[in-house]
């Protein structure tokens, strides 16, 4: 295998296995926030119970987190090096104010949420987490808008020639604030929060499938469906907001998206489907007009095909985008019936009551870490063959010096380190969700919990 | 070109780097450098007190790194593009020894077997000796020069980090740092471990001082050009004097048993030693050793010019927000260590 496909294997390897922890450590800051937000508001020590309980799995996602992410800021560096000149002058501004802004904030006050229990005042602590979370949050802003920028490059000029072409900023707002930012932005901050909460029930349905930690639970599983609900609603309204964006900045993407090849007077939308490249066509159900109305909110609008770009502009795996992208859609619909099922119930005041719902909320917990997954699968493949959109292809992003089979040393030990640490993350998780949030056999050391409990509910 | 007291911005940045990777090796540096003691602690609850000395800090301790990184991609995209790449398979080693550093500090705790707690243990403490190996001989290979052609584009074999003179500087910065790291251990134990830790101290200071008198006096004979610079400013001798001042202070805190003053001027010392480095080279960042033509400076690698003010207003609005929210920090976990329920 060349060099290209090894360190764009290598760069696809690491920046998913490190996305599955990021989503978690957002989502899982607001649960915590929202906790130890109760527990300010009512005393109650269930609620810090809670709160501890969740920290030490934050601990577990955010450590990989951070050890997974430095991995991906020196990748630029190492295996792209003619990108990382390109993109430096416009992009290191992103990323500069992500490391001093951001990601200072929440590895500071870390150690704080982290150990700090016994030695500040919960009022404190609060500080400290709801700092993490605001830090993680606002690192995600300035990726996003990093990536934005190769999705929709805009506030800046191009200087110099062919290889030595670079991108100058010229307004650092415009640049910011590029078409596709605040709608990816959003995106990715909602996708991040319905992981979080998803997780949350999923451990707590599980407890009260057992019979374990039942009051305690109730309560976790009530703060995270309002949540994953809450958001599950509006990521409709990013996703719709985007994919319109996508049909403005980026008309092939959005023709991949979908598997049109050819410009019809009115574009179909497929429920779900299989592209054939070499017949160019899509075999599955559909709504007639179906894009069109939702691009344009009208039946007959034309929508551009893959065949009106130039050939060498257009992604090339367009049945994987076209799968990512429809599976991403499918996961969050079903987020938003599964979550609005379970506010209906909970009105009923019969959430709780049904088992299969609650083993239905275990696994769904696996979804939206697929869903995320494939949003970028779908968005990062559909900017194929550009790394910046029309501005440079990814066969010119390369580095000069470095040989295939540096490349393959360096992902054969990625591919090594990370299945060890994707077992241990498993092994880990799997533990402190059995040991619980507190010792349950050890009623000495809380002889009040049952009674305080019971007076509570 | 632009400037600010004086200053052009593309060295105003190349002192933002060189404060932040500064203040890594200042942080970092006695995190690697008591992981690198590690293994010399027997007892568990010795090992536990250690691990937990850093605990709390370790990871805001790396984000200096990151934001370092960060700073030379946003500055010196063209340093950044070439240095990275030159140097791709010490920099990927760095990586694997940087995530087993981080998951070896998260999982030891996590389990109470005997095997399990000390594969992690070795684990932690050879990533740790690694980290800091490494990070020397990448400063070595910058020293020494680096084959640099046409576009910066590095035009050796990979294995040329591996020089002796860059392996010398990297032994070295393992004795800098486990010097540090002792004085930072010293400073949160107490009893037995606080008088083994201070025992493994004196240790690490012969150490440390007789690797810089070998790579000084390597220094000067081979690589004579570096002192260039101060041969030509006499006042300039004030640099290197500072740091051989700060160095000899370090014993003599610590047998007075200062161990916050000794920390404080092992933290010099490695600011002072940065800054000497870079003195030697500026405007020169790394030397190619093919042509001075293809040198990599301050000015050729460089972001433009509205770029450099754009991320020097971030960083003079960024800075001190990350200086009042480090120093809250430390107040919280002053003192000797203590274990508890949250404990690693």
């Amino acid at each position: 295998m060349d060099v290209e496909i090894l360190s764009r294997i290598q760069f696809a390897f690491t920046i998913s296995f490190h996305y599955i922890y990021p989503p978690l450590s957002i989502g899982l800051g607001l649960i915590m926030v929202l906790m130890e937000g109760m527990y300010l508001k009512t005393k109650n020590k269930q609620y810090e119970q809670l709160a501890r309980f969740w920290t030490k799995i934050f601990a577990i996602t955010f450590g990989l987190g951070v050890a997974t992410g430095i991995v991906m800021e020196f990748e630029f560096g190492t295996n792209w090096a003619t990108y990382s000149r390109f993109v430096g002058d416009v992009f290191g501004s992103a990323l500069a104010a992500e490391g001093i802004f951001a990601f200072a904030l929440e590895s500071g006050f870390l150690g704080v949420l982290l150990f700090g229990w016994n030695r500040v005042k919960p009022i404190v602590h609060f500080i400290a987490t709801f700092g993490v979370w605001f830090g993680s949050m606002f690192s995600a802003v300035w990726i996003v808008v990093a990536n934005s920028w190769q999705q929709t490059p805009t506030g800046f000029q191009i200087v110099g020639e062919g290889l030595n072409a670079r991108a100058e900023i010229t307004d650092f707002w415009a640049m910011v604030f590029n078409p596709s930012s605040v709608d990816r932005v959003l995106h990715v901050w909602i996708g991040a929060l319905i992981a979080g909460a998803f997780l949350v029930m999923s451990v707590h349905a599980w407890y009260l499938l057992k019979g374990r930690y039942t009051a305690l639970s109730k309560k976790a599983f009530k703060i995270a469906l309002a949540v994953a609900a809450l958001f599950s609603v509006l990521q409709l309204v990013t996703g719709h907001s985007s994919a319109n964006g996508v049909a403005v900045n980026q008309p092939a993407k959005l023709a991949a998206f979908e598997g049109h090849y050819n410009s019809f007077d009115q574009a179909d939308l497929y429920l779900f489907g299989w592209v054939d490249h070499e017949s160019q066509k899509v075999v599955g159900p559909y709504i007639p007009g179906g894009l069109s109305f939702l691009i344009y909110g009208n039946f007959d609008s034309p929508i551009k095909g893959l065949n009106d770009f130039p050939q060498d502009e257009i992604p090339t795996q367009v049945n994987a985008v076209f799968q990512f992208y429809h599976l991403m859609v499918a996961f969050g619909l079903y987020f938003i019936g599964l979550t609005l099922f379970g506010l209906f119930l909970w009105w009923r005041g019969k959430l709780f009551e049904y088992r299969w719902l609650l083993w239905v909320f275990v696994f769904s917990v696996l979804l939206p870490q697929l869903a995320n997954q494939f949003g970028w699968f779908a968005a990062e493949m559909g900017r194929q063959p550009w790394v910046v959109y029309g501005l440079l292809r990814t066969s010119d992003a390369l580095s000069a010096t470095v040989t295939a089979n540096m490349v393959l040393f360096s992902l054969i030990m990625f591919t090594l380190i990370y299945a060890l640490l994707f077992v241990l993350f498993l092994y880990l998780m799997n533990k402190k969700i059995h040991a619980g949030p507190y010792d349950e056999s050890n009623t000495e050391s809380r002889p009040l919990q049952e009674s305080m409990a019971k007076t509570i509910e | 070109m632009a400037t600010f007291l004086g200053i052009d911005y593309p060295t105003l940045w190349f002192l933002v780097v060189g404060a932040l990777f500064s203040g890594y090796a200042i942080l970092d540096g006695f995190d690697l450098g008591a992981g690198a003691w590690h293994l010399f602690f027997r007892k568990e609850e010795s090992r536990r007190i250690a691990l937990n000395a850093v605990g709390p800090v370790w990871d805001g301790n790396e984000v200096w790194l990151v934001i370092g990184g960060g700073a030379l991609f946003a500055g010196f995209p063209v340093l950044y593009a070439s240095m990275f790449s030159a140097m791709y398979i010490p920099f990927m080693l760095f990586l694997a020894f940087l995530i087993f550093r981080a998951v070896s500090i998260e999982f030891r705790s996590k389990e109470e077997m005997k095997w399990w707690r000390d594969f992690w243990d070795i684990s932690y403490s050879v990533a740790s000796v690694m980290m800091a190996l490494l990070l020397g001989v990448v400063v070595g290979n910058i020293l020494w020069g680096v084959e640099l052609g046409p576009n910066y584009e590095f035009q050796g074999n990979w294995i040329d980090f591996l020089n002796p003179y860059a392996l010398l500087v990297g032994v070295t910065a393992v004795a800098l740092f486990m010097m540090h790291g002792a004085i930072y251990l010293a400073m949160k134990t107490e009893g037995k471990l606080f008088v083994k830790v201070n025992r493994l101290l004196n240790r690490s200071i012969i150490f440390f001082i007789v690797m810089y008198s070998i790579v000084t006096l390597f220094t000067l004979i081979y690589l004579p050009h570096l002192t260039d610079r101060l041969h030509e400013n006499i006042a300039l001798f004030v640099v290197p004097l500072l740091a051989f001042l700060s160095i000899a202070n370090v014993p003599r805190l610590v047998s007075k048993g200062k161990y916050v003053m000794a920390f404080i001027f092992s933290s010099l010392t490695m600011s002072f030693l940065l800054i000497l480095v870079a003195l030697e080279l500026y405007p020169v960042i790394i030397m190619s050793t093919i042509d001075p033509m293809y040198d990599i400076t301050v000015y050729n690698a460089a972001s433009s010019e509205n770029s450099l003010r754009i991320m020097l207003n971030i960083t003079a609005i960024g800075g001190p927000l990350v200086i009042l929210y480090t120093v809250f920090v430390y107040k919280t976990f002053w003192g000797k260590v203590k274990l508890d329920e949250t404990s690693y």
